[in-house]
C-alpha cells in the first residue's frame, strides 16, 4: 500500500481550485515532509522487524557451527566409527556414542509404543464420543499434562514411579517372562524400578499430550461431510475414525507422532531421573542405560580434553537426529492442512 | 433382506471395544495429572513453610534452610529473558504476518521457528556455554537468561504471528486509508487489536521456560548462597530441585519436593490464566 499518495491526495482534496495560495503551498510542503518521514519510518520498521525475525536463523546457524566446530577434535580422533563404538572410558579418553544412541532410541522407541495408541485414543474421545460440555475440560486437562515441568517428571518417576514398577510389573513379569526362551532375556536383570523401560514409559506420558492435541486438531480438520457419509451407510463409531478419518488425516497424524518423537528424543531431565545412568549397552528392557542428553547432563559438568569436545559431539549428533525429525513431522502437518485448505 | 448377524455382532464388539480403550486412555491421561499433582502435595506442602521464603539453601549436612536465593534467582533470570524475548519476539511475529507473506526466506523463518519449538533444550543450553560461558570464563545469571530467552522467543513469534492472522484485514485497510504509516497500523492498530492474544502468548513462554533444568545447568549452573549478580553463577529452582533430590540428605530432598510444587503450581496457574485470558484460539 502507498501511503504517500494517500496522505498528498488527502492534501489537495482539502484545498481545491486551481491557484493554490501561499499557505496552501507550505502546508502542502508540509504534507509531503510528513510523508517522506513516515516513508522513512517506514523502510526502517520494515528491516528492523526483518533484523529480529532473521535472528532465529543465525541463532539456528550459530547452534550448528559452534557444535560442530567444538566437537571436531572427536571426529577428527575416531572418525565415523564414533558413530558404532562401543566404548565410554574417560580415563583412557577412548569415546564412542552407540551406548548412547542405543539408550536415546530405545527409550524414545518405547515411548512412541506406548504414548502413540494412548494418544490416538484421547484424541478419538475427545473428537468423538466426549460430550460436548467435556471437551474443553478434558482437553485442557491433557494439555496441562504437556505443562508439567520435564524435572517434575523425574523426580515423580523416580521416587513414586520407580518402586511401585518395580514392585507390581517388573518382579512380577521378570518371574512369570524371565524364564521363557526367545523373549526372557528381555526381562533379566536388577528389578529395582530404573531403567530403559521405566524411561520409556516416563516419556510416554510426557509426549502424549503432544501427539494428542495434533491428532484432536487434524481429527476436527476433517470435513463433516465424510464423516457424516460413512454414519449414514451405518458404520459405527471406530469404523468411521479408523477407515475415513484416519486415512484422510494419516500425514498430519504421522506429523504428530513424530513432533511427538522429536520431543522424546532430546529430552533431558526426566531420562535423566530414571533410566539408571550406565555407560553400557542395555541387554534387557530393565537393565540401566543413558541417553544422549542425559549423558550431556550428568557429565558436562566435569568434562575436560576430548570428553569435553565428546559431548559436544553428541550434543551435535543429538541435535541433527531430533532436526531432521522435527523437520520431517512440520513438513508432513503442513500439508494435511494445505490438503484441507485446497 | 438377509441380515448378517455375525457381522453385525462382530462389527458391533470391535467399536465397543475401541471406544472402551479409548475412554481408558483418556482416563489413564487424567490418573497421571492427579497422580503426579497428588504427590507433588502430599510431598511438598511438607516442606513449605515460612522458611522458603526467608532462608537460603542449606549447606550439606546442616539442617533447615530455605530456597529464597534460588526462588530470587529464577525470578531474576526468567524475569530477563522475558524482557529480551518479549520485543524480539513480537517484532519478529509482525515481520512474519506483515511482510512474510510472499517472502521465501519468511517462510524458512516459520519453518525453523517451528523447529526451535521443539528443539531440544540441552543443546540450546549447550550453544550458548560454548559462547557465553566459555568465552567469559565463568557461569553467569546473563548466559541463564540468554539461554533461557532461546527457548521463549519462538514460544512468542509464533503466538504473535497467529494472533496477529486472527486480526480482520479490514481493520488493517481502514487504518491505511485514514493515510498511516505502516509502522503505526502494526504497533498501534493490529497488534493493539491482537493483544491478548499476544499476552497469551507471553504467559505461555513464562510458563514454558519457568521449568527448563537442562539448559540452566550450563549457563546459570548454581549458587549455594544469596546472590543478585547477574554475571557470577546464580541458585535458580530448577537446578536446585536437581541437586537437591538426587542428594542423599533428608531436608534437600524435602526442600526439592517443596521447590516441585511451587514451581509446578506457577506454571499451571500460568497455563490455566492463558487460556481463561484467550479461549480457544492459541495453539502452541
Amino acid at each position: 500500500m502507498n501511503t504517500t499518495t494517500t496522505t498528498g491526495a488527502d492534501a489537495s482534496m482539502h484545498n481545491p481550485g486551481f491557484h493554490p495560495s501561499a499557505s496552501d503551498q507550505r502546508s502542502d510542503a508540509a504534507m509531503r515532509g510528513i510523508a517522506r518521514r513516515q516513508q522513512v519510518q517506514d523502510a526502517v520498521f520494515h528491516r528492523l522487524t526483518q533484523a529480529f525475525s532473521l535472528l532465529v536463523l543465525v541463532a539456528l546457524v550459530g547452534i550448528i557451527a559452534s557444535l560442530f566446530i567444538n566437537a571436531w577434535p572427536t571426529f577428527k580422533t575416531f572418525g565415523l566409527k564414533f558413530l558404532w563404538y562401543v566404548e565410554w572410558d574417560i580415563v583412557n579418553e577412548e569415546f564412542g556414542a552407540l551406548i548412547a544412541i542405543v539408550g536415546t532410541l530405545a527409550s524414545a522407541g518405547i515411548a512412541m509404543l506406548i504414548g502413540v495408541p494412548l494418544a490416538f485414543g484421547i484424541a478419538l474421545f475427545l473428537t468423538e464420543t466426549c460430550p460436548v460440555w467435556l471437551r474443553r475440560p478434558l482437553g485442557t486437562a491433557i494439555e496441562l499434562l504437556a505443562a508439567v515441568p520435564s524435572i517434575i517428571y523425574g523426580m515423580f518417576g523416580l521416587f513414586v514411579f520407580a518402586p511401585v514398577f518395580a514392585d507390581y510389573f517388573q518382579m512380577p513379569t521378570q518371574q512369570l517372562l524371565g524364564g521363557m526362551p526367545l523373549i526372557g532375556w528381555l526381562f533379566g536383570g536388577a528389578t529395582n524400578g530404573l531403567g530403559i523401560l521405566a524411561a520409556g514409559i516416563i516419556l510416554a506420558f510426557m509426549v502424549l499430550p503432544f501427539i494428542a492435541a495434533v491428532m484432536r486438531d487434524v481429527f476436527e480438520i476433517t470435513p463433516p461431510i465424510l464423516r457424516e457419509s460413512a454414519y449414514g451407510l451405518g458404520c459405527t463409531t471406530w469404523e468411521v475414525v479408523a477407515k475415513v478419518v484416519l486415512p484422510y488425516t494419516q500425514k498430519g497424524v504421522i506429523g504428530g507422532i513424530m513432533l511427538g518423537l522429536g520431543r522424546a528424543l532430546g529430552e533431558t531431565m526426566a531420562v535423566t531421573f530414571v533410566i539408571g545412568n550406565a555407560n553400557r549397552l542395555p541387554t534387557s528392557l530393565f537393565s540401566p542405560g543413558t541417553s544422549i542428553a542425559s549423558v550431556l547432563a550428568n557429565e558436562f559438568g566435569e568434562a575436560e580434553g576430548l570428553h569435553f569436545n565428546t559431548l559436544f559431539a553428541l550434543g551435535f549428533l543429538l541435535f541433527c537426529i531430533t532436526f531432521v525429525v522435527l523437520a520431517l513431522a512440520k513438513w508432513m502437518i503442513i500439508r494435511t492442512e494445505k490438503a484441507k485448505g485446497a | 433382506m438377509q441380515m448378517n448377524q455375525a457381522l453385525y455382532k462382530r462389527r458391533q464388539s470391535t467399536n465397543f471395544i475401541g471406544l472402551t480403550l479409548s475412554m481408558g486412555a483418556m482416563a489413564l491421561g487424567l490418573v497421571v495429572l492427579l497422580w503426579i499433582l497428588w504427590v507433588l502435595f502430599s510431598n511438598g506442602l511438607a516442606g513449605l513453610d515460612a522458611n522458603i521464603f526467608t532462608a537460603d539453601t542449606p549447606a550439606p549436612g546442616s539442617e533447615g534452610g530455605g530456597l529464597r536465593n534460588a526462588l530470587l534467582g529464577s525470578l531474576m533470570i526468567v524475569g530477563l529473558s522475558v524482557l529480551v524475548s518479549t520485543p524480539v519476539g513480537i517484532l519478529a511475529g509482525i515481520y512474519l504476518t506483515e511482510y512474510g507473506d510472499n517472502s521465501k526466506v519468511a517462510e524458512f523463518t516459520r519453518f525453523v521457528t517451528d523447529i526451535m519449538l521443539s528443539a531440544p533444550s540441552i543443546v540450546l543450553g549447550l550453544f550458548v556455554y560454548s559462547f557465553a560461558v566459555a568465552t567469559v570464563g565463568n557461569f553467569s545469571g546473563y548466559a541463564g537468561s540468554l539461554a533461557l530467552s532461546l527457548i521463549a522467543i519462538p514460544v512468542v513469534v509464533r503466538t504473535t504471528e497467529n494472533m496477529l492472522r486472527l486480526v480482520p484485514g479490514s481493520l488493517r485497510e481502514a487504518a491505511f486509508a485514514l493515510g498511516a504509516p505502516r509502522w503505526k497500523v502494526s504497533l498501534m492498530v493490529t497488534l493493539r487489536a491482537a493483544k491478548s492474544g499476544v499476552m497469551t502468548g507471553l504467559l505461555l513462554a513464562v510458563a514454558r521456560i519457568s521449568g527448563e533444568t537442562a539448559p540452566l545447568l550450563f549457563t546459570a549452573l548454581s549458587n549455594q548462597f544469596f546472590s543478585t549478580d547477574m554475571s557470577g553463577p546464580m541458585a535458580n529452582l530448577p537446578v536446585v530441585i536437581f541437586q537437591f533430590a538426587m542428594s542423599p540428605y533428608d531436608n534437600w530432598i524435602r526442600l526439592a519436593w517443596a521447590g516441585a510444587l511451587i514451581i509446578t503450581l506457577t506454571v499451571l496457574a500460568l497455563n490455566i490464566l492463558a487460556r481463561v485470558l484467550f479461549r480457544d484460539k492459541v495453539k502452541v
